[in-house]
């Protein structure tokens, strides 16, 4: 405990960071109100101290021997800063400002601005609903926003905005830093509070009408506000288990097997293995893992990028622009996959794209704007690609994808190298 | 059963009587001996043919797995340690488990800045060149994800130690203690939390309170003697022992000095749990006493028949050092304290061995870990009683592994 304590040097930093890490537990209880010393008032001369004057009495014997020109920082042990180095420098307001952008339950951090939800809900549809759903309720395995209500004391619980979140400040946060997915803080205070509101009404909690801004913002009612209780495992765990010493013979009379995991059979396998049954268990040389690997190892170990004559005929073979491509696309990989194993995700494969018709990726639901472009049989070309991707929203009307679009010109050339490197 | 014997047996063992009773006669002379092989004739690789250097082919299956099951995108999911087929305790950077929430992103350090604002007598900027001249301190510790074993709740579903306990790694990190950033700004008095925050589109952030920010808290920049890797952070993480993973936010860009926690989406809607009753804990940061076998294990079977076996295995906790593990091959029944490799160091593994003479026939393998707190791992019984069936975090029960008689194991539920 005392290693955080005082290291007695000039001019009053002794007590400086007097909060010790006390036992196991304590921690999870509420936060004690330790005074913490703030401002540290030392002569820069003093910043550089002399370790034989600092260091505690039972580390003396490990400092280094003292010389008219040695000087250090810390104790050579443990380094416990002893004073400001210096370092760094002042942040300016403007750079706080746009880093600091955290929201707290009591709204402090909200800027102004204001939506309600009839707003909201097509901006909500531009930028949410192809992985939320239109409604908040949920595409695939991506997060339902809405509905669950009392379902916490349930079997499979469902946790959502209008049935678990506490605290409305979250959620205004968290989509104005974190989305949308794969485009993040892209969107307006305006668009946050919009959004926001069709969230909470699409869980019941507000009208329609009802316009959320900072002013509005405490008069929302989140259902399970009262729903959480600090760690209490020190009270209704550690004791009920940890009293007295562990079993160490005839604990239990009888053994039984009462859950297998290979009835449920859902660990990963080689795509095509037959599932291991439960009865018959494969012999040790033949385990599951030896078979995963081998699937890894080969699907990686094939050229994604197949022979180049069949990429010239779209763009030009670049390597240097597709690899430039290949950056690009970060911007398109939360929704869209390439290569060996490409799977539709949000958005459809993109393997063989270029110089195909548009929305033709089997198995994928359009948009219906795909759909149109389908019958006309627009085909993907480095211009039509680029024309596309410059500004989505305008070139694909009601289009459910919610990428902004590529401003470089370099970047459009790019990506069409990139994606004309994948066939199908 | 096996015999679980004590170590002077173990010497005895070694000592060769026993060992000619279990090992096969020789059919006949073994070519790899009599016959020259290629190795021994032609020469190698020479230097620089790999500057660096990745595990030889034949170790091509020790790596990091996913479970595509569990989450809509990998862009936003976690994968696996193959803790099966690993020993010690140190985990090599490049299998250890990755956890993103918006990917993995790329960050040069001449990129890289971090601010402390907040409650602060002088909010301060620094570039990783400045984090370089501070103090430094070195600590092994774990980072497990406080999901780890959460597919286990509902009943054994995932066939293997790396997928029912690969949510850690243990790794010895470099960098700048918390605490002497903090002071570099100052903190006002009236400053009770901290909040962290990641450069990454995720944005992912978690309040920390004081004292823990003050204690052990660091900013790291190095793990296992070199730089961190992209999936793990770079070039600058948090490191928060004993705390579960989510809170050692990477690519750390932003520490601000509040009064009060932010209630960030990482510690309300998700990182809670929740009871029977509904009602939902909140903070539970600590990462209780826990422990696996990761060999006898679904992916490490025996492969050589009855005699001499080792069985091994890590423990770790987040309040303090492992002490004991005790392990049963009966389903825990029976209890015998394993030999730790090395005293427990606190917040970080703790690598167990049992040395047994398995007779061939089938084991109920379990281990209990004990740590200097007096911590007993619980059972999965005695969580579910406290807890109900709906929980997602914090699941440290102890593991049960069906080996049968052909060393084939399989995870099973036992009562």
């Amino acid at each position: 405990m005392s290693k955080y304590l005082s290291i007695g040097a000039a001019g009053g930093t002794a007590a400086l960071l007097g909060l010790a890490f006390t036992a196991a537990g304590t921690f999870i209880t509420p936060i004690p109100d330790v005074p913490i010393r703030g401002p540290i008032d030392v002569p820069t001369e003093a910043a550089i101290v002399n370790a034989s004057a600092t260091v505690e009495p039972e580390t003396v014997d490990n400092a280094p021997a003292e010389t008219a020109s040695t000087t250090v920082l810390t104790a050579p042990s443990e380094a416990v800063t002893l004073a400001k180095l210096g370092l760094g420098r002042a942040a300016l307001p403007e750079e706080v400002t746009a880093w600091d952008l955290d929201v707290r339950p009591d709204g402090l951090g909200l800027p102004e601005g204001q939506g309600d939800a009839l707003v909201g809900e097509p901006i909500f549809e531009e930028n949410c609903a192809s992985c939320h759903g239109s409604f908040a309720e949920g595409v695939d395995n991506w997060p339902k926003l809405a509905g669950g209500n009392d379902t916490l004391d349930r079997e499979d619980p469902l946790k959502t905005v209008g049935s678990y979140w506490p605290h409305l400040s979250t959620v205004w946060d968290y989509v104005n830093r974190s989305m949308p997915f794969g485009n993040a803080q892209t969107l307006s205070p305006d668009d946050v509070y919009a959004i926001t509101a069709y969230i909470l009404y699409s869980n019941d909690l507000i009208e329609d009408d009802f316009v959320l801004s900072k002013d509005s913002f405490l008069e929302v009612e989140m259902p399970n506000a009262d729903g959480f209780i600090l760690d209490d495992r020190a009270e209704t765990e550690y004791a009920v288990w940890s009293s007295g010493a562990p079993c160490m013979t005839d604990c239990k009379e009888n053994v039984e097997v009462t859950m297998r995991a290979r009835v449920l059979d859902v660990t990963p396998q080689e795509e095509g293995a037959e599932p291991a049954p439960a009865a018959a268990i494969a012999p040790a040389e033949e385990t599951v893992v030896t078979t995963i690997a081998k699937a890894v190892v080969e699907a990686e170990a094939e050229p994604v990028v197949e022979p180049a004559a069949e990429v010239v005929e779209v763009a030009a073979a670049d390597p240097a622009l597709i690899a430039a491509g290949e950056k690009v696309f970060k911007k398109c990989s939360a929704c869209h996959q390439v290569g060996e194993g490409a799977k539709n995700k949000t958005g459809p494969i993109l393997n063989g794209v270029m110089g195909r018709v548009a929305g033709s990726t089997e198995g994928f639901k359009y948009s219906k704007v795909f759909g149109e472009f389908n019958d006309q049989g627009l085909v993907w070309t480095e211009e039509t690609m680029s024309e596309f991707l410059s500004n989505p929203k305008g070139y694909a009307k009601g289009t459910r994808m919610s990428f902004r679009g590529l401003k470089k010109p370099e970047d459009l050339k790019a990506i069409s190298a990139y994606l004309g490197s994948y066939t199908e | 059963m096996s015999d679980i014997h004590k170590p002077s047996r173990r010497a005895v063992l070694a000592g060769g009587a026993a060992i000619a009773a279990t090992s096969a006669a020789a059919s006949g002379p073994d070519p790899l001996i009599t016959e020259v092989q290629d190795w021994a004739q032609i020469t190698g690789e020479g230097v620089d043919a790999t500057p660096y250097g990745l595990p030889i082919e034949f170790e091509e299956d020790v790596i990091r797995r996913n479970v595509e099951w569990l989450t809509a995108d990998t862009i936003s999911s976690i994968n696996f340690t193959p803790i099966h087929a690993l020993d010690g305790t140190i985990t090599p950077q490049g299998c250890a488990f990755e956890r993103h929430h918006s990917g993995a992103i790329e960050l040069k350090k001449e990129d890289y800045r971090l601010m402390i604002n907040g409650m602060v007598d002088q909010p301060l900027i620094f570039t990783y060149a400045d984090l370089e001249r501070f103090p430094r301190e070195n600590h092994v510790y774990f980072c497990e994800c406080a999901a780890n074993s959460g597919m286990e709740w509902a009943g054994a579903q995932l066939n293997g130690a790396q997928f029912t306990h690969g949510m850690i790694h243990n790794m010895e990190y470099t960098g700048v203690s918390l605490r002497t950033l903090l002071n570099e700004a100052g903190i006002k008095p009236e400053a009770k939390w901290i909040y962290v925050e990641g450069a990454d589109a995720s944005s992912n952030g978690r309040s920390i309170p004081m004292d823990k920010a003050l204690d052990d808290v660091l900013i790291a920049f190095k793990a296992n003697g070199e730089a961190l890797r992209k999936e793990h952070g770079y070039p600058v993480r948090l490191v928060v022992p004993g705390w579960e993973g989510n809170m050692w936010v990477k690519w750390l860009r932003r520490i601000e000095v509040t009064d009060m926690p932010v209630e960030s989406r990482e510690e309300t809607s998700k990182y809670t749990d929740t009871l029977a009753n509904g009602i939902s804990r909140k903070w539970t940061w600590t990462m209780d006493a826990k422990s696996v076998v990761t060999s006898p294990s679904p992916q490490s079977p025996i492969k050589h028949g009855p005699g001499p076996l080792v069985v091994t295995g890590l423990a770790w906790s987040g309040n303090g050092a492992i002490k004991r593990v005790d392990v049963s091959i009966d389903g825990g029944a029976n209890w015998t304290t394993a030999r730790l490799a090395q005293p427990g160091q606190k917040m970080a593994m703790t690598r167990f061995y049992l040395d047994i003479d398995w007779d061939g026939s089938e084991m109920f393998l379990q281990s209990r870990a004990i740590d200097d707190t007096g911590y007993v791992q619980p059972t999965k019984t005695q969580l579910r009683e406290v807890r109900g069936l709906n929980s997602v975090y914090h699941n440290n029960a102890i593991q049960t592994w069906w080996v049968r008689d052909t060393g084939e194991a399989e995870n099973v539920e036992v009562s």
